[in-house]
């Protein structure tokens, strides 16, 4: 086993036979080695997921104190920069809603995918299945550049006159289509370069997948990480599309004045002369097709990164993987066919609407099998508690609240209640939040020292971890409780204006414990901001300074990534790969280690 | 790659698509002749064109793309693909036919 | 670093990569156009009766056009027969007829697109609506080959068969009678809006196809001589774009010019 290096990121040289230097450009900014592109993703996909946060911060100030102005220089500053949306520094209401619509396109499309799925993905998978490489390596590199542009063009909509766009990260029509200003096109622009980025990255982990495993590594030997990674590219290739088309038929309705969702008969659109005959449910259709999906895109590489390090730290094989496997590849078929669950309130008739009910239950089945794997596989294990252990643990009930609080949601008769309340906030945050966010978290800890060839400081992991679990159950367990009272989303004002307080006559208006709720998430979300700051500061400081790993497979495991060299060269393995074993052989009796890799013979 | 590498087993297959040429060209002028056919059902007109298209469809898939002599993991991606998009079609539709929407009075 | 399987044939799949990679993205490509056909069948079965146009489309130049895809189809599949045949002359013109038959469908397409944006619908100050081209304009007046719409008789209208005795003729109308005019633009009904998408998005796709299959026909032929199998292999998957291409074209023709 070599020691390790002190560099942050693979280089070419010194351990390929005929390799020629590369400059800088070319090692760096330009490079089509997967291990470079894997961390590229992850550093502009974390930087993403942070500036989302901050939209959230200024958002909970308005919903906590409507009218006032954002302290710390913070409202002056957005005042200067977008000029009179946030007039004296006040967060107005089409301010909060250009955020709101922000925060969730920037969250899902620009931070959470790619970190998941491309960022993870593309270090962790070529690895794991013995390849030298991703199939196409070029390929990859101009994916994560196409993304970098649509994240980009995002960005730049907030500075558009009229300002970003601002009618939900779902930008339903006729409202998208309407609202004066740029916004939305950019949005729309900014949306067909990550769909281009996605649908280029599928493409290249599906034909990995399929082509370059390693002699020896059949379909029932691959990690389940690399199995949760086949079926998120399934999903992103194959659903990505409709929503891909739908975005050009919105982009048609604002720039060539085409009616593909506005209807015959619309009133005061102010856009002039349009031919009407569209619909807007089509581009409900359309967009939840892509959108639920999406959402297991957002949880399934969180799924994989939790069993991977699950067995590792338990010293002991996974239970059920061949459930897991059939479990994943159903999730991924019916996923497809569950979308109006969103639509439940269109007015779409009841058989419809039992046909998704039924197909939406029938998924939880699959989850809940996977799930009760992983909790399972804990009984008998020989735990052992690191940082990426904990956020792991936490992982497992965290997205089990998530997944049961789905149930009500996936009933139409219930559903009708909860329908676009903070229930509905609370249930997808839980998943995402303290879901798959722990479990990126945990990725992050668990593959830092084969990156870099050191640990992250395990006290701040520890001090990270119980923050952020504390406050991120503060921000979203009242939420519950605030939905099912009746408190509705996207409400810049924190819904005051349906508070019993200021309605004194009103019937089932907000109790004063309720709206009171939002200033004590409003304080867990801030606190929860600056738990994030020993991460931040972990994450550069151990670069350089981390306690160095003592052996190339510091937590001994049974899994390829862990049979190379640190961090591993071009081409990764120094020596032919060949697989003998399945990937979780730990504590396997007779044998005089607790761990067998899987290319040991 | 392809199993073909003889000269003369590949002489055959430029038969092969010399015929499947031919009916396509054949289909193309079917499918306009058949459109002017005075035919009321609306239902049965689109039938018959999307049933030419189908089998035009059908040998430029399976004989220009090979697609008959490929392998099985491509038909699966296939065969996945063309569910889901039939899936799309019939539910988007079915869930706006008037019939089956709730009408507030 | 040599990336397995780029030229020969992996033994438990019996392909090799870019194989894979592009029918897994025509696969995307397919529900691309699928959604777009969705909408096409929701919008028109959703369209009040009488509402959805029909005879606004050139029969003879989309079956012309079609016949040059399918044309450029088989040129596309000789050319790589011709490779695997070792004939590199063969392939250059085979492959050259699939380019002039590209150039030959966008030139037809722009006719097509042309001809629509200067088709006009002018509604008068009385009440009475002017269909047809327009023929000059100038400051005072606007001269319409075409005629008057009769909507009841329009209405009657369902289906692309139906002869209709429509005498078109000059008309001459003075600017200050018109009350509104359009042309027959993306923004004129949802037909023309859903045909200049599905219509458009296939042409992106057939100069995509055209550049790349051009490319690697002339600046990119080198490799011919220096790795004739992988060379051959470019060539199959670009043909397989291609193919998808018209396939697209066989249900688009159809679906808009015929139903």
């Amino acid at each position: 086993m070599q020691a390790s290096t002190t560099h942050a990121l693979p280089h070419a040289g010194e351990h390929e036979a005929h390799h020629h230097e590369l400059g800088f450009l070319q090692k760096y900014i330009f490079s089509t080695d997967h291990k470079v592109i894997g961390v590229q993703y992850g550093i502009t996909s974390l930087l993403f997921l942070f500036f989302g946060f901050c939209l959230m911060m200024m958002m909970r100030w308005s919903i906590a104190h409507p009218g006032t102005p954002i302290p710390l220089g913070i409202g002056s500053l957005l005042n200067k920069a977008l000029g009179d949306v946030a007039d004296k520094g006040i967060m107005s209401a089409n301010l909060y809603n250009s955020f709101g619509a922000m925060h969730g396109t920037i969250m899902v499309f620009l931070g959470i995918v790619p970190l998941a799925f491309a960022a993870f993905g593309n270090f962790v998978v070529p690895l794991q299945i013995g390849a030298p490489d991703m199939a196409f390596p070029r390929i990859n590199m101009a994916s994560y550049q196409v993304y970098v542009i649509g994240g980009v063009v995002m960005l730049v909509s907030f500075f558009m006159p009229g300002g970003a766009a601002q009618a939900g990260w779902t930008s339903y029509s006729p409202l998208a289509t309407v609202i004066p200003g740029s916004g939305q096109t950019f949005w729309l622009v900014g949306m067909i370069f990550l769909i281009t980025s996605s649908l280029l990255g599928a493409v290249n982990f599906l034909a990995t997948i399929i082509q370059l495993r390693a002699p020896g590594m059949t379909w029932m030997r691959l990690p389940f990480f690399v199995w949760a990674q086949f079926v998120t590219g399934f999903l992103l290739l194959l659903a990505f599309p409709p929503l891909e088309a739908a975005g050009i038929m919105q982009l048609m309705d604002k720039v060539a004045h085409t009616s593909f969702f506005l209807p015959t008969g619309l009133a005061a659109t102010g856009i002039g002369h349009i031919s009407g005959g569209g619909s807007p449910l089509l581009w409900q259709h359309l967009f939840w097709f892509l959108a639920h999906p999406e959402v297991y895109v957002l949880i399934l590489p969180a799924i994989g990164i939790v069993t991977e390090i699950l067995a590792n730290n338990m010293r002991k094989p996974i239970w059920g993987y061949k459930s897991l496997v059939y479990s994943v590849l159903t999730i991924g078929f019916v996923s497809f066919i569950v979308w109006a669950h969103h639509m439940y309130v269109t007015g779409m008739g009841t058989r419809i609407s039992t046909f998704f009910q039924t197909t939406t239950m029938i998924i939880s089945i699959p989850s809940v099998i996977i799930l009760t794997c992983l909790f399972l596989s804990l009984w008998g294990a020989s735990i052992r508690i690191n940082t990426p252990m904990l956020f792991v643990l936490a992982f497992l009930p965290m997205f089990g609240i998530g997944g049961l609080t789905g149930l009500p949601l996936g009933f139409n008769f219930s559903d009708l209640h909860l329908h676009d309340t903070y229930y509905v906030i609370a249930h997808f945050h839980y998943i995402v939040a303290p879901g798959t966010i722990f479990a990126l978290f945990a990725g992050v800890y668990y593959w830092f020292p084969k990156m870099t060839g050191r640990y992250m400081s395990e006290f701040w992991g520890k001090v990270h971890f119980i923050c952020s679990f504390i406050f991120m159950n503060g921000i979203f367990q009242p939420m519950f409780a605030q939905g099912m009272a009746g408190m509705l989303r996207r409400m810049y004002d924190g819904g005051i204006n349906y508070a019993s307080a200021s309605l004194p006559a009103a019937v089932g208006g907000l109790s004063d414990s309720n709206i009171h709720m939002n200033s004590i998430v409003s304080i867990a979300a801030w606190c929860l901001g600056l738990s994030q700051l020993p991460f931040i500061f972990n994450f550069f400081w151990s670069i350089n300074h981390g306690k160095k790993i003592a052996s190339d497979n510091p937590w001994h495991s049974t899994t390829l990534e862990w049979q190379t060299p640190t961090p591993p060269p071009h081409g990764n393995f120094t020596k032919p790969v060949v697989v003998y074993r399945g990937p979780y052989e730990y504590s396997v009796p007779g044998k005089d280690k607790d761990y067998t890799p899987q290319n040991e013979p | 790659m392809s199993d073909q590498h003889d000269t003369a087993d590949f002489q055959k297959h430029v038969k092969k698509y010399l015929f499947v040429f031919y009916a396509l060209i054949a289909g193309t002028v079917l499918t306009v002749a058949a459109s002017y056919l005075p035919i009321e059902s609306v239902a049965l007109t689109v039938a018959i064109a999307l049933f030419i298209a189908c089998i035009k469809g059908f040998l430029v898939a399976g004989w220009f793309m090979h697609l008959i002599s490929e392998r099985k993991m491509i038909y699966g991606i296939l065969l996945a693909t063309g569910f889901f998009v039939a899936g799309l079609m019939f539910l988007t539709v079915w869930s706006m036919n008037h019939n089956s929407m709730i009408h507030i009075k | 670093m040599e990336i397995p399987y780029t030229v020969e044939a992996r033994p438990d799949t019996g392909l090799f990569n870019a194989k894979v990679g592009i029918w897994l993205f025509l696969a995307s490509e397919v529900m691309l156009f699928g959604a777009l056909f969705s909408s096409y069948i929701l919008l028109r079965v959703g369209a009040e009766p009488g509402e959805w146009p029909h005879g606004l489309l050139d029969v003879r130049l989309g079956m012309i056009n079609t016949i040059v895809l399918i044309i450029s189809s088989i040129t596309v599949v000789m050319a790589w027969a011709s490779l695997k045949m070792k004939d590199f002359s063969k392939f250059k013109m085979y492959q050259a007829v699939t380019l002039v038959c590209a150039l030959c469908f966008l030139g037809i397409k722009s006719y097509e697109y042309r001809d629509k944006f200067s088709h006009y619908e002018v509604q008068l100050n009385d009440g009475k609506v002017v269909d047809g081209h327009m023929i000059s304009s100038d400051a005072e007046k606007i001269v319409i080959h075409g005629h008057y719409v009769d909507k009841v008789a329009a209405a009657k209208v369902t289906h692309a068969w139906q002869e209709r005795e429509i005498k078109n003729e000059e008309i001459e109308i003075k600017n200050s009678d018109v009350k509104y005019k359009e042309s027959y633009g993306p923004w004129h009904n949802t037909y023309m809006a859903i045909y200049f998408t599905l219509t458009g998005l296939h042409a992106l796709h057939v100069i995509g196809g055209a550049l790349v299959i051009g490319f690697i026909w002339g600046p990119g032929a080198g490799m011919w001589k220096t790795e004739p199998e992988r060379y051959t292999n470019r060539i199959e998957i670009s043909g397989l774009f291609w193919h998808f291409v018209d396939l697209v074209w066989i249900f688009l023709f159809p679906v808009l010019y015929l139903l």
